[in-house]
């Protein structure tokens, strides 16, 4: 994938002050034809990800899914619990009696749909991963507290290393720095 | 630290973050609190007394334990005692916390970014609270998960048709839901405090729960869209809980029970108690740790303003249910609202009408609204006016059923006291330790506060 000479470092970074910058930044890296980057924020910008070539995520999808299973599992065990495992004549009910049995398949529903949403964040965005070439950099620190990061990555077909810094630096960033592997 | 006092005219609203601050000052300020500060003495103090609580707990527990559920002061007819009573007062207490960490995102309501986390914390260890009460009352409480389906031996099931074992559903959902929201949001503040700490073991424990989160646009998105779906399902979880305990009772043909207004009406309760419990906890803590940029007035003044409204819907349920009681002609609700009126548990409910709808109306007030310690004193009568709704509700209501003849009184013995003070202590200690070992703001969210978050460019 990575042509040999840049196989040592992880791509090119520039620090800028403001959101806007940041942003403005990404849009141009994507109009000069760059495709393998990520941007950095202490909070999230809007936007950027877009900016960076990221624009949809499967998560909704998969919540759904998950929701779903949650429902038909939920009423399911409710069913077979009541009408087959066991069943039990509760003041003359039918054992099917399906309104009883929405409360606890709405819950399920919340439940498996919720710790998925988080269960799934965490795994698609490749966590727990606990180190990454980023965090090299030693102003990289702050972009957990009040700078933004544009990162130009090796891996990009387009990516040359001065040429890349050419480009950074004519974003006026306050910083550009190797990114070591 | 300095705050401009508001005066008179308050046209302009002030801004959600006071004094001067940058992304930058918010994060140290916050960080720092955990990382750096010494801990404050009135921290030490209270804490010296909410553990001794627990250890009280832990001493009631034993001994219930020991001697079964007869050492508190149920009895037939009145088998819902204290245990009752308090599980759906804490229960809904944990229930403002979900209602600022996801109604309120959902309508946009940025004011929540500053006390979200700490909402959210009161909700989890609420929601623990609850969770004991039923479990004590089972009598043998180590055959609680007899409650839940799973194939064992006996090949018995749950019979779901039974609004407890709803409960169970929906209190279990209910804590995890939070439990996953909060930890969510946590996880970038997590990273800053693994960026922020100097000493390397901290660097590592922070670390180890930020899972090596980087703030990647490409992670802020997924992020992001799973933070709002969290929000839009536990905001129709949140209803659900409060409407699943209430028909606990409504479902029930007991007089003063049996009662359509009881979801709605019980769901409004307790975001008042929610409400009123973080003002209780927010405004010692904001003036402990120096908090009034963040936690403004225009805070206080919000949360007063939603406690007013929620506990005029309550004074609307307590009218509502009055009136259906003599409306509906029926001899035992008719008889059941005379009772608790003026029956042997009648000041009780002139206590509850004072502490609920009555004293409440002060936040019509901007002074009452705005100055902290007055406040204060509102929420604190809230929440005990909420706790007098349950026991009210509860024990006046089993009090005298339908033959006089099984009448009785119920009068909590000091083992009920000791278990109930007992979580509260539980409940201020984990609160307490949560503030000194995570950010009890959300840094992440406050930084998008600031004006130059927003971005002009197009």
């Amino acid at each position: 994938m990575m042509s040999m000479e840049n196989s040592t470092i992880h791509g090119l970074m520039a620090e800028f002050n403001t959101a806007d910058e940041v942003l403005n930044a990404a849009q141009r890296a994507s109009q000069n034809g760059y495709t393998k980057m990520d941007a950095y924020s202490p909070f999230p910008v809007e936007g950027l990800s877009e900016a960076v070539g990221f624009h949809k995520t499967r998560l909704p999808l998969i919540v759904l899914i998950a929701g779903l299973f949650g429902a038909v599992g939920g009423y399911f065990l409710q069913y077979w619990a009541a009408v087959i495992g066991y069943p039990l004549n509760i003041g003359g009910r039918p054992f099917h009696s399906w309104p009883s049995f929405i409360p606890i398949t709405f819950e399920l529903t919340v439940l498996c749909a919720g710790v998925t949403a988080a269960v799934a964040m965490i795994i698609l965005n490749g966590l727990p991963m606990p180190y990454h070439p980023v965090f090299n950099v030693a102003a990289f620190e702050r972009a957990s507290r009040d700078k933004f990061f544009l990162c130009i990555e090796a891996a990009d077909p387009k990516f040359d290393q001065s040429t890349v810094e050419n480009f950074l630096k004519s974003l006026h960033p306050a910083e550009v720095s190797v990114v070591e592997k | 630290m300095e705050t401009i006092e508001q005066t008179a005219v308050y046209e302009q609203p002030q801004p959600l973050i006071g004094g001067k601050h940058d992304y930058g000052t918010i994060t140290d300020k916050i960080s720092s609190d955990v990382l750096e500060k010494k801990t404050p003495k009135g921290l030490f103090m209270a804490f010296a007394v909410t553990f001794s609580l627990v250890m009280l707990l832990l001493l009631a527990v034993t001994y219930l334990f020991l001697k079964g559920v007869g050492i508190w002061g149920i009895r037939i007819p009145i088998a819902w005692g204290f245990a009752i009573v308090n599980f759906v007062w804490w229960i809904g207490i944990g229930h403002a916390g979900t209602l600022i960490s996801a109604i309120l995102l959902l309508l946009h309501q940025q004011w929540r970014n500053s006390i979200n986390r700490f909402a959210e914390a009161m909700t989890l260890f609420a929601v623990a609270c609850a969770g004991m009460f039923p479990i004590l009352h089972l009598g043998r409480p180590w055959v609680f998960y007899w409650i839940i389906p799973m194939p064992d031996t006996m090949r018995l099931w749950p019979n779901f048709r039974s609004p407890l074992v709803w409960d169970v559903f929906a209190v279990t959902t209910y804590a995890t839901i939070s439990l996953v929201f909060w930890f969510v949001g946590l996880i970038p503040d997590l990273a800053t405090m693994r960026d922020k700490a100097a000493q390397k073991w901290k660097k590592i424990i922070y670390g180890m729960l930020a899972m090596g989160w980087r703030n990647s646009a490409k992670h802020w998105h997924r992020y992001e869209s799973a933070y709002l779906l969290l929000a839009g399902l536990a905001t129709p979880l949140v209803v659900s809980v409060h409407s699943v305990v209430s028909f606990d009772f409504a479902v029930g043909i007991v007089p003063g029970w049996h009662t359509t207004i009881f979801p709605p009406y019980f769901v409004a309760g307790a975001i008042y108690s929610g409400f009123a419990m973080v003002l209780s906890l927010v405004i010692p803590v904001r003036k402990l740790y120096h908090l009034e940029d963040f936690v403004t007035s225009r805070h206080l003044d919000y949360m007063a303003k939603v406690m007013l409204a929620t506990g005029l819907i309550v004074a609307y349920g307590y009218a509502i249910e009055t009136f259906t009681a003599f409306y509906s002609g029926n001899r035992f609700e008719h008889d059941m609202m005379i009772n608790r009126m003026f029956g042997p548990y009648g000041p009780l409910y002139w206590m509850l009408i004072l502490f609920n709808i009555a004293l409440p109306q002060l936040l019509w007030l901007k002074k009452f609204r705005q100055t902290p310690w007055m406040l204060f004193v509102v929420s604190i009568i809230v929440n005990i006016g909420m706790w007098l709704e349950r026991f009210v509700i509860i024990v006046s209501s089993l009090a005298r059923d339908f033959v006089p003849s099984s009448w009785a009184i119920y009068i909590p013995t000091k083992w009920d006291w000791f278990t109930f003070f007992g979580t509260i202590g539980f409940f201020l200690t984990a609160m307490i330790l949560f503030i000194r070992v995570l950010p009890m703001i959300s840094i992440f969210e406050l930084r998008t506060l600031l004006p130059t978050s927003k971005s002009n460019h197009e």
